[in-house]
């Protein structure tokens, strides 16, 4: 077992709690932008990508990095961005009643 | 001159910086009036670090990552740019793209280190490739059904279940075989075939109805992957956006299931396929009252308080924007108008919120069904537009109906009850909805946006 196994278990278990804990009280209302959100902080494996490509060990393993690279980054941008496109589009009545 | 081992502590700080920032970007997404900041967070940690990584000393060759990431962008923008009917399937697409990467780079990994791999390692790939294989091409055909390219019914045949179980177990078997011997790598292209293969096979014979569910766990899967990937990379952002997005997911699938009262096994293994016949071979001719543009004005004008039920029927109509239109004629003749949204109603998790609030509904008129089902039975009209299995009183009452137990939205409490449909055909999963045949329930037969654009017409001449 590497080292850091154990330590990236605790990480683990204490992002998912964090994670279940802060998505609970996410209203119903917004739970479309809030997958498109978590979708756009998923794509930071593109830190992973840049590495792979950059390390430019073999033919194979750069082309996988660089088409990793393109895939998760647009999911980064588009993600971020059509998630605030949406939430602009929230408003809050006029508080009359 | 700084050393390897000094520059990668400054790449963990910003890593860190990073982690914290998602996880503020997701508290504040909470609540609609914080919710933009949330982005503003997500958006400074991924730029830090993307930036950072540049910085690795591990990389040598910058060529690729700039053309690529100039390629992400020029993707991205326009998959951010997308109508909001759009959304459902634009969501698929990136839980494609997001769990395609994380497979690649586990692919590449793999041969990087090829005849060093330890077994330990190896079950960590073959995992993380076989998650990620299989969440790519089932977002793809999921993808697929919402754009309509692929048929939304469910693709049902006998023995599915063992066949693809099967397909599954086998690529199991395969990466079973690989911990044992890691250095078999002509294995590996197979395992991965293999996984690509039972992807499709598990979305194919779920029906459009499902999506929410589905949608949902594809999510989960893909941020599992991404978090495995975490695991092998020995990577720590990646286990911590990981897990977040794998518990998103999680959640928004396990609030899918209870809002249709099903299991997870039996939306991904019991496709709503069998049900067809016998609910059609049960169908009778019974009595129903339709009503033209005019009634239906006519029992508006003069309600106190409506409520209105969207579906999915108003998003394939693109009757949002005539719906806000009824909305603000309705308000201002002083009557309270709510919106009443099912869990499940839609394509996706909140897919009506997104609708109605891109056509300028304001978002405190959109009410959960648990809130508001309390108010049903003091509500005058209730307006269902497309929706169809959210709403049928079966669920409550009928033992034998395939959706006995799905909480549902009480309309057939209201004073009365009016349904915009095309036809009396019954819904995608082809239930009977009995609401249709009650006393007080009044058929609006039509296209969901032309007929809600008549009403809006005919409430403008009553001034």
């Amino acid at each position: 077992m590497p080292p850091d196994f154990i330590s990236n278990v605790y990480v683990f278990i204490v992002a998912g709690f964090c994670g279940f804990e802060l998505i609970k009280r996410v209203s119903p209302l917004l739970h479309t932008p809030l997958m498109s959100l978590t979708n756009a902080l998923d794509a930071i494996v593109v830190v992973a990508a840049i590495i792979i490509a950059g390390r430019h060990e073999t033919a194979l393993t750069t082309v996988l990095g660089a088409v990793a690279i393109a895939a998760s980054f647009s999911n980064m941008v588009g993600g971020f961005f059509i998630t605030d496109r949406m939430l602009r589009m929230f408003k809050a009545g006029k508080a009359k009643q | 001159m700084m050393t390897i081992a000094a520059v990668q502590q400054y790449l963990d700080f910003a890593y860190v910086a990073a982690v914290i920032l998602f996880i503020l970007s997701l508290k504040w997404l909470s609540s609609p009036t914080t919710a933009r900041w949330g982005v503003l967070a997500g958006e400074i940690g991924a730029t830090i670090a993307v930036a950072a990584t540049l910085f690795n000393p591990e990389i040598v060759q910058y060529k690729w990552i700039i053309i690529t990431l100039i390629i992400g962008a020029a993707v991205g923008i326009p998959l951010g740019l997308v109508k909001m009917t759009a959304v459902p399937q634009r969501t698929a697409l990136s839980h494609a793209f997001g769990a395609a990467s994380a497979a690649m780079i586990g692919i590449a990994e793999y041969y990087v280190g090829v005849p060093r791999v330890t077994r330990f390692q190896m079950g960590e790939i073959g995992l993380e490739v076989i998650i990620g294989s299989l969440t790519f091409t089932g977002s793809l055909i999921a993808a697929g059904k919402l754009q309509e390219i692929l048929p939304q019914r469910p693709i049902v045949y006998r023995g599915q279940n063992i066949v693809s179980l099967a397909v599954l177990g086998l690529a199991l078997l395969l990466a079973i075989l690989m911990v044992i011997n890691p250095a078999q790598a002509w294995l590996f292209p197979i395992m991965v075939v293999v996984a690509l293969g039972f992807g499709v096979l598990l979305v194919t014979p779920i029906g459009g109805a499902d999506m929410p569910t589905v949608i949902s766990l594809l999510n989960s899967y893909a941020g599992f992957s991404a978090a495995l990937l975490g695991f092998v990379l020995n990577s720590k952002v990646l286990v911590v956006a990981g897990a977040l997005d794998g518990s998103s997911g999680f959640i928004l699938s396990v609030i899918m299931c209870k809002a249709m009262n099903r299991s997870f096994t039996n939306v991904l293994f019991g496709a709503f396929g069998q049900v067809t016949t016998s609910a059609a071979a049960a169908k009778e001719e019974r009595p129903v009252r339709s009503a033209s543009p005019e009634d239906a004005a006519g029992i508006l004008e003069i309600a106190r308080k409506v409520v209105i039920v969207p579906g999915y029927g108003m998003a394939v109509a693109q009757a949002q924007h005539k719906v806000r239109e009824l909305y603000d004629a309705l308000i201002k003749r002083g009557v309270d108008v709510q919106f009443a949204i099912h869990p499940v109603a839609g394509r996706m998790p909140g897919h009506m919120n997104v609708l109605l609030a891109e056509a300028d509904v304001p978002y405190d008129h959109l009410k959960e069904m648990d809130e508001i089902n309390g108010d049903l039975p003091q509500t005058d009209v209730a307006l269902v537009i497309g929706a169809n299995d959210v709403t049928n009183p079966a669920a409550k009452t009928d033992k034998s109906s395939p959706i006995f137990g799905m909480p549902v939205i009480d309309v057939d409490k209201a004073h009365t009850t009016m349904v915009i449909k095309r036809s009396m055909n019954p819904g995608f999963a082809g239930i009977d909805n009995p609401l249709y045949y009650m006393e007080n329930t009044l058929m609006l037969f039509g296209d969901a946006k032309a007929f809600v654009t008549n009403i809006v017409k005919e409430l403008s001449t009553h001034n």
